[in-house]
């Protein structure tokens, strides 16, 4: 039963795809329909003249687009159905389907790890599924076909879907290959733009890289068991070698799609040109299947895991987090700056899995489990907030055609109830109390302060630093997201685009955010529901879950003991209201303080500026001069100098380009390298048919020496 | 009780932080050979500014005007989970030390977006630098309590500092580093000298006072006592973890009596060490504060690794 809804959510988004297609069929479906009441004249009239005026251009278009978008929805609807009844009923669904190779038909399997993920799937695929139709509207039919959005929309969510099915390494792929291949034409969308067809590419190049890391890696644990299914890779008996060669592979494989630095740099490139509700998805949830494929290739498939892999994944996390959420904070374009948030957030879920490993090498499982759960709670968090905002960077885009945060200003007067969902996001990201990012973050510190149940000196050492960078990155991602909602909502207009920008007329373009607000908020006070479905996970994958989660009641958090620590939102949220209620009753009783406008301090000059604000770049300047050596900044003041001596400055211009250390150093050389060998390997092609002729022959003797 | 018994330690937090503040500056200018204002000129000068009318920018939205609601509200809750008094209070375990940074976050956020809604340098300026401030400084915060909260196995401050207290006398030397990382984020945190100077009103190197430029009348009240009740929240957390001596741990009047005493004591002696150190130094450019609170970062980290190293049980 539950596999069906399963199969359903597959479907429906497999239909959402194919019925776009019938965007440019309007012709035949015409054709079609006239013969059809030809042949069965209806006996209403009515219905058949609804029937075509809904065929007619405008109208039709609209329609489809409605009807796309309504099968995704549904989609993500019955992803969410199957996710939270597969992880209440806490069994392990498998079944067949007969495709793919003759002797290895596609081997399913939904336990509660999938089903988690498929919650997450769901609720953003839901969310863009009341989203998208508005957003779309906006796109020009002959330049931006919409059946071509429409097809690899559906391919790509069913892609997500299956490979949370997959239970064999053959069907993982293929499922894992549509998902990237679908998104790869996602990206190249508005393909007129040179970069952005670069973008696409560079992302296309790091997929395919990866995906062959994933099959190698998936190739060493067959290498050692008979069978491709997740089965049989489950019984392989891997040397320690050969099991820490599986997971390099397979970190590197699963990193590169998650975004892990240094393997990261298609995120900042591919998230801003790809239409926003695709970058939501892949930011939001693509992200987290990654995550998802790390999780069941380590905790499920290989046997047992070394603490050693653990300090890996910490040390790349904690990389990642830092340098995510550094690089994001010098971004001027909005949806650059979330991608690079999206490192940060990933890095930090890494550096939880790397203490979950450790814990669970060193025989601590109920840590683990705790660690285990603060992880998958935060890439829950971050998919919830993360779509949140890339959405509402979509009705910024929509609304101002700008993605510039320099360009825009006083957005909060002009569109109140996208600034106020757009506020929730960047509240939830910065890890504030009584919202959902912070209990994620919360969990992490309380598994990070666990460190003094271990014995090993390198890691007890090790852990408090990465607590540290981990308490360092939410302080940046606070101070950046105070930069971009300032900069964006608040101020004054800093351009006549964002100055004649107006609240978003499509209801259910502020429904999707809407609803991923709602959801930051309900499970920032309650994070007891959601926190409970974890632990069934752990139960399930790690044999172990946290026993007394709720040893204070639903009200409270008290992951290891009342003792140790505990927090209750819904008594801070009670605490929170009464103070402000008897502030604000107190403050506002006396009649004559009613406030009064004026302009604001200007120092006597008179006359400010939209230009005197601080913009995105003097917001960060002290971060960036403190933090100096973590980009390569290239910072240029020209000054046209006038009058006598050249003293007075006529004119001045200030140009300042930062960029990531990765292309350089690492980027560089390896295409260097590739464009070296590849002339190397052009000597022997010299063009002349004689040379050819002789390499024919002396591979042919070759080849007759070797069988003979 | 035990909640009748917050309420009323929170209530007193509140009321007693303007007096702190009189108090500091009452030994500043004694120091400095001036005349000082009465003890009591906090409370008279928050009275009259909630009388006033209070006047806003043209180009404020909404979120100027509630912002400092929501800043003292955080302030407040902040100051609830902190034992003042007595230890064992129910908000200790309803919210952690953590959580406590959280609501500083979240005070922070929303006057640096106050800062920057008015749409002046001014509060552009005064928001960047607090943030990177802050940024610094949270996370040296968090290393400095994170010593305290390994010794004692908890981040609830109530059981923290009734581990403290039960485990008598003992020279730690993470607890050394601790102290002197949370003495130097404090300073940063509550904006006195050498980062900030509460007294200055020179533009070009005004934080704190740079973001509420704009604030007047109830707003500007609201901020100012919730920047009091920070600056006290600050020191109670230093007195009472380290020197956590007298505190209340039952609810006895006497023993209740005796921890009002010792709190008395404890910040009496820890404000004219300010006024002292206030009066010495000088403001710091603004980019050597990195420096400073690098320091306590790495003061931090190093009393935890101590901890870890030379004093846990294993």
């Amino acid at each position: 039963m539950i596999i069906v809804l399963a199969y359903c959510a597959v479907l429906l988004s497999l239909a959402s795809g194919f019925v776009a297609l019938l965007m440019n069929q309007r012709s035949i479906l015409l054709k079609f329909s006239r013969s059809w009441f030809k042949k069965y004249p209806p006996g209403d009239a009515q219905y058949a003249r609804l029937i075509n005026s809904n065929l007619k251009e405008r109208r039709f278009s609209h329609l489809l687009r409605l009807a796309v978008f309504a099968l995704l929805g549904l989609s993500g609807l019955f992803a969410i159905l199957a996710g939270i009844s597969v992880l209440i009923s806490k069994e392990i669904i498998t079944d067949q389907i007969g495709l793919g190779l003759p002797w290895l038909s596609w081997h399913v399997r939904f336990d509660s790890l999938s089903g988690f993920f498929f919650l997450i799937v769901g609720i953003a695929v839901g969310a863009v599924g009341f989203y998208g139709p508005g957003y779309v509207h906006a796109y020009a039919e002959k330049q931006h076909p919409f059946a071509a959005l429409g097809l690899f929309t559906g391919l790509f969510v069913s892609g997500m879907l299956l490979v949370l099915l997959a239970d064999d390494a053959f069907f993982f792929m293929i499922a894992w290959e549509l998902m990237s291949v679908a998104s790869y034409f996602l990206v190249a969308f508005q393909h007129e733009n040179p970069a952005n067809r670069r973008a696409a590419f560079l992302y296309l190049l790091m997929a395919e890289v990866g995906a062959l890391a994933i099959i190698l890696s998936f190739g060493v644990l067959a290498s050692f068991t008979d069978g491709f299914t997740f089965d049989a890779l489950r019984e392989a008996k891997l040397s320690t070698t050969w099991a820490s060669i599986a997971f390099a592979l397979a970190l590197l494989g699963f990193g590169m799609k998650a975004g892990i630095v240094p393997v990261h740099v298609w995120l900042p490139e591919a998230h801003p040109v790809a239409p926003s509700h695709i970058s939501a998805l892949m930011s939001g949830v693509m992200l987290k299947i990654a995550l998802y494929g790390l999780i069941r290739f380590c905790f499920d498939l290989l046997a047992e895991v070394l603490w050693q892999w653990g300090v890996v994944l910490l040390i790349a996390g904690t990389v990642s987090a830092l340098g995510g959420i550094l690089y994001a904070l010098m971004q001027t374009n909005l949806k650059r700056l979330l991608a690079y948030s999206s490192v940060e957030n990933i890095g930090i879920i890494f550096m939880v899995m790397g203490l979950t490993m450790i814990f669970m090498a060193n025989g601590q499982p109920q840590l683990a489990a705790l660690g285990f759960l603060a992880a998958l709670l935060h890439a829950f968090n971050h998919a919830l907030f993360k779509n949140l905002l890339f959405l509402g960077a979509g009705i910024i885009q929509h609304q101002t055609h700008e993605l510039n945060i320099d360009m825009m200003g006083g957005l909060i007067k002009r569109m109140p109830q996208t600034s106020m969902l757009f506020l929730i996001g960047c509240m939830s990201i910065s890890g504030l109390p009584l919202f959902n990012g912070f209990v994620s973050e919360w969990l992490s510190f309380q598994t990070a302060l666990q460190v003094d149940v271990l014995d090993n000196g390198v890691l007890r050492s090790l852990i408090p630093v990465a607590a540290a960078a981990l308490a360092l990155t939410a302080a940046l991602a606070s101070a950046c997201f105070v930069k971009v909602f300032g900069m964006m909502f608040l101020g004054r207009s800093r351009s006549r685009n964002s100055d004649k920008a107006h609240e978003v007329k499509d209801k259910g373009m502020l429904a999707g955010p809407g609803l991923l607000a709602g959801l930051c908020f309900l499970f920032g006070i309650f994070p007891g529901v959601i926190i409970s479905l974890i632990n069934d996970v752990a139960a399930q994958l790690l044999g172990q879950a946290l026993p007394n989660d709720s040893a204070l009641g639903w009200l409270w958090l008290a992951p290891v003991s009342a003792e140790h620590a505990s927090y209750s939102p819904p008594l801070v949220l009670i605490g929170a209201l009464i103070a402000v209620g008897i502030s604000v009753w107190y403050l506002q009783r006396n009649p004559a303080t009613v406030m009064r406008r004026a302009e604001p301090w200007d120092c006597g000059f008179g006359g400010l500026t939209p230009r005197m604000q601080y913009n995105c770049n003097a917001f960060s300047m002290p971060i960036r001069r403190i933090f100096a050596k973590v980009w390569i900044i290239d910072e240029q003041i020209d000054k046209d100098m006038q009058g006598a001596m050249n003293q007075n400055t006529a004119a001045i211009r200030y140009q300042l380009q930062v960029q990531d250390h990765s292309w350089p150093r690492l980027y560089q050389p390896i295409e260097h390298g590739v464009n070296k060998l590849a002339k190397l390997v052009g000597r022997i092609q010299t063009g002349n048919i004689r040379v050819y002729l002789g390499y024919s022959f002396v591979t042919l003797i070759i080849m007759l020496w070797v069988i003979s | 009780m035990n909640w009748l018994i917050a309420v009323i330690q929170t209530s007193l937090f509140a009321a007693l932080a303007p007096l702190l503040a009189g108090w500091i500056k009452w030994c500043k200018c004694r120091l400095q050979n001036r005349k000082a204002p009465s003890l009591f000129q906090p409370y008279r000068d928050l009275i009259k500014l909630t009388n006033k009318q209070p006047v806003v920018a043209e180009q404020a939205s909404w979120l100027f005007t509630i912002a400092p609601y929501i800043v003292f509200s955080a302030t407040v809750l902040a100051a609830s989970i902190v034992p003042l008094i007595a230890v064992d209070l129910p908000t200790s375990a309803s919210a952690d030390v953590i959580v406590m940074v959280g609501f500083f976050a979240f005070a922070r956020f929303f006057l640096a977006l106050a800062g920057l809604d008015i749409g002046t340098a001014f509060g552009g300026m005064g928001s960047s630098r607090e943030m990177t401030i802050s940024s610094l400084a949270e996370p040296a915060m968090l290393m400095a309590i994170f010593t305290l909260t390994m010794t004692a196995s908890t981040t609830n401050l109530s059981v923290a500092i009734s581990h403290v207290l039960n485990d008598g006398l003992v020279l730690r030397p993470s607890f050394v580093f601790a102290l002197f990382a949370l003495i130097i984020v404090a300073i940063a945190e509550t904006g006195r000298v050498p980062v900030d100077n509460p007294a200055t009103h020179l533009e070009l190197t005004m934080i704190h006072e740079a973001m509420i430029l704009e604030y007047s009348g109830r707003h500007l009240a609201l901020i100012e006592w919730a920047s009091q009740l920070k600056l006290m929240l600050y020191g109670v957390l230093i007195a009472n973890i380290f020197f956590p001596w007298g505190i209340a741990e039952t609810f006895s009047a006497k023993a209740l009596g005796y921890g009002l005493l010792a709190i008395f004591g404890k910040l009496t002696v820890l404000a004219i060490l300010l006024a002292v150190s206030e009066t010495l130094l000088a403001k710091m450019r603004l980019f050597r504060v990195q420096e400073y609170l690098g320091f306590a970062y790495l003061l931090g980290v190093l009393g935890l690794l101590s901890y870890i190293i030379l004093e846990a049980s294993r």
